[in-house]
């Protein structure tokens, strides 16, 4: 399970200042920031404006425009089931209704205990073994009820 | 005497429990007190086998699989350090008709070489392309890849001499080498695994254009998908760095280049070149308006070649046997090797690179065995999720540009979907105008209404509400995103939806098309 820090002004700064020597540094600043506390919080535009001289508004166009970054704390597990055409051609849409099912939610939602988050991707490159799985970083391919199921009891325990 | 051991870290191999096996290897070469070097290599590409362990014997590399940790007690017992037999004893892997069929050039090494050494590349032949571009310099590098007919493998395929001579013949201080590693299509794989398996040829290939038209910096913009190939090309970059092959002076030459890894965050039309220098700047990935071409205006304004990964790793081999060996492979403009990736639901997936002019029948067929669920084919989605949807009866459908063309339909990265006859393509049409929704940039009407007046329409066609004039307006729709569009992702969205159509017009409550004569 990732561990994130608590947020801090201080520890925002130092993570952001560790990309101001590259050429166009805003997305490896916004990955560094999620990497640390798990999402982007609304306190760190103005500093990554202020930083960059761009406006708070470039940087909010940035944010959002990117599904990879999280406005809100995703769950205690994340469990990526990959949804493109070649997983679906491979019985990914019953693996995913079964997912949904099991843990009571739909895709892009967290659990009502907070302790999955569920989230369709799309595509990671484990096509001729789909479907596929990424549970917090880790993936999984050959993916069948059995196998999903064991993802899904980890995730929950 | 230490017996080398190969268990591949390509991604793939991991997903498929290769890391346990590495780790029971080591565990159960300890119980037997035989001492073992494991290497992690890049994968062969036979994916249905991964993860494919190979065992260096006196008779050669003889390869295993599919293995999983629980089986490698058995594998220790029946002696397979020394090749002994096992129901998962497969031979040697060159051997292998999956193999043996193929031309491997871009992937020559794949799976062969652990990646993260640059004795064993080498040891392969690896830099023999930047020593003879060293020698040539800027003008007849670019003549050689002119030589070759190299066209672009991300999709459009632009010739890449053309693209390179414009930025050579373009002035400014600062030019950049842009590799488009971001590979969000469903169904490839082919830059992910070369990242993996053979990253210092992606290096040599974009030090080299880095050469051919001036430029001293390159980026790789991958996916945030691909964590294992990101991990894999910086390593490669460091031990480049430390070999003095990037940097000031490459070689001890008066060239330098050096290079760096980013990593876009979930954005599929990041693919698209002008979306990806965007990007790149840390900027939205909106995509520009052409011209300026990005030859002229690229990143941070400067003139800057953009090229996929399967372009660039073509290059050290058209420099190292001469562009003319490279364009004696091949059909009509499409020359040289590509390489393919079989995917979806498909007994024999993996990737197979081959001349251009294979039939997607050999293919998927022959090659790929058929469906892995054992019901027949009923469709292949080629090119990705932008990619029209080929029916069995034009299977005989040759690899090449032109052709694919012809029939509506593209190569685009060279991936295909295998679907058997459960697949329900009106839905499929359906998904690929909700993903153009999802994933448009917003910034040309086509795109960014028309799809999602195009799920508006499926939604209502799928119903079964006013079936014959939904879809005139729907096949209009359509028209209207390919020829309005600024880009691939609006403009191509109605290739699949019209192909399935067209193919399949029961699925969506039409009449059957009628049988064509010529098919």
């Amino acid at each position: 399970m990732p561990h994130y820090e608590p947020w801090s002004d201080e520890r925002a700064r130092a993570v952001i200042d560790e990309f101001s020597h590259l050429e166009g540094p805003l997305m490896p600043m916004l990955h560094a920031v999620q990497e640390t506390f798990g999402h982007v919080p609304d306190a760190v535009v103005p500093m990554l404006a202020e930083k960059l001289n761009v406006s708070r508004a470039e940087v909010h166009g940035v944010v959002t425009f990117y599904h990879d970054f999280r406005h809100e704390p995703a769950g205690r597990h994340v469990l990526k089931l990959c949804r493109a055409e070649a997983c679906q051609a491979a019985g990914g849409d019953a693996l995913a209704e079964h997912a949904e099912h099991r843990l009571g939610c739909k895709l892009g939602e967290t659990t009502a205990d907070g302790r999955v988050t569920v989230e369709p991707i799309y595509c990671l490159g484990l096509c001729a073994t789909a479907p596929s799985a990424m549970l917090d970083g880790r993936i999984v391919a050959r993916l069948n009820e059995r196998r999903l199921d064991a993802l899904i009891e980890e995730a929950q325990s | 005497m230490t017996i080398r051991i190969y268990v591949p870290k390509d991604a793939c191999a991991i997903a498929c429990g290769a890391d346990e096996v590495a780790e029971a290897i080591a565990a159960a070469a300890v119980s037997a007190r035989q001492p073992v070097e494991i290497v992690r290599n890049g994968s062969r590409g036979m994916l249905w086998l991964e993860p494919m362990v190979e065992v260096v014997t006196p008779e050669g590399r003889i390869a295993y699989g599919p293995v999983e940790a629980g089986d490698v007690e058995g594998l220790f017992a029946a002696g397979f350090l020394t090749g002994g037999d096992h129901a998962l004893r497969i031979g040697k892997p060159e051997e292998h008709p999956f193999l043996a069929k193929q031309t491997r050039l871009t992937f020559a090494r794949c799976g062969i070489i652990d990646p993260a050494s640059y004795a064993d590349y080498r040891a392969h032949g690896g830099y023999k392309g930047l020593e003879r571009a060293l020698q040539l310099g800027p003008a007849e590098i670019i003549e050689e890849v002119k030589k070759s007919g190299l066209r672009g493998r991300g999709g459009a395929g632009f010739p890449t001499a053309i693209k390179w001579k414009t930025v050579a013949d373009a002035k400014a201080d600062r030019k950049y080498i842009v590799c488009n590693a971001d590979e969000g299509d469903s169904g490839t794989f082919a830059d992910r695994m070369i990242m993996e398996g053979d990253p210092f040829e992606l290096i040599e290939g974009m030090t080299i254009a880095g050469i051919a038209v001036g430029a001293t910096k390159g980026y790789v913009y991958t996916r945030s998908e691909y964590p294992h190939a990101i991990w894999a090309m910086e390593k490669a970059i460091e031990v480049a760095r430390a070999h003095g092959m990037l940097g000031v002076n490459i070689a001890g030459s008066p060239y330098s280049f050096d290079m760096e890894v980013r990593m876009g965050a979930g954005a599929y039309v990041c693919g698209e070149e002008t979306a990806l220098l965007d990007s790149l700047e840390g900027k939205r990935g909106t995509v520009r308006a052409k011209p300026p071409l990005p030859a002229h205006k690229g990143l941070f304004q400067k003139p800057t070649v953009i090229n996929n990964v399967l372009s660039l790793t073509a290059v050290p081999h058209i420099l190292a046997d001469g562009g003319e060996f490279y364009a004696n492979f091949g059909m009509g403009r499409s020359r040289g090797t590509m390489p393919i990736q079989i995917a979806g639901n498909v007994k024999f997936g993996g990737l197979f690179e081959t001349a251009f002019g294979i039939t997607l029948g050999e293919l998927i067929n022959d090659i790929g065995g058929g469906t892995a669920t054992g019901k027949p084919v009923k469709a292949a989605q080629v090119g990705g999720p932008l990619g029209a949807y080929v029916p069995t009866w034009q299977f005989d459908l040759p690899f090449d540009y032109e052709a694919f063309a012809a029939k509506d339909a593209l190569i685009g990265h060279g991936g295909i979907v295998v679907f058997d006859e459960s697949a329900d393509l009106a839905k499929m049409a359906r998904f690929a105008m909700e993903f153009c929704s999802v994933e448009s940039c917003g910034k040309c009407t086509p795109c960014r209404i028309g799809s999602t007046r195009g799920v508006e329409l499926m939604d209502k066609i799928i119903a079964g509400e006013r079936v014959e004039a939904n879809l005139a307006t729907l096949t209009d729709l359509c028209q209207t995103m390919k020829l309005g569009s600024l880009c691939a992702l609006g403009g191509f969205t109605p290739y699949p939806v019209l192909s399935a159509l067209n193919h399949f017009p029961e699925e969506f409550g039409a009449p059957p098309r009628r049988l064509e004569a010529a098919e």
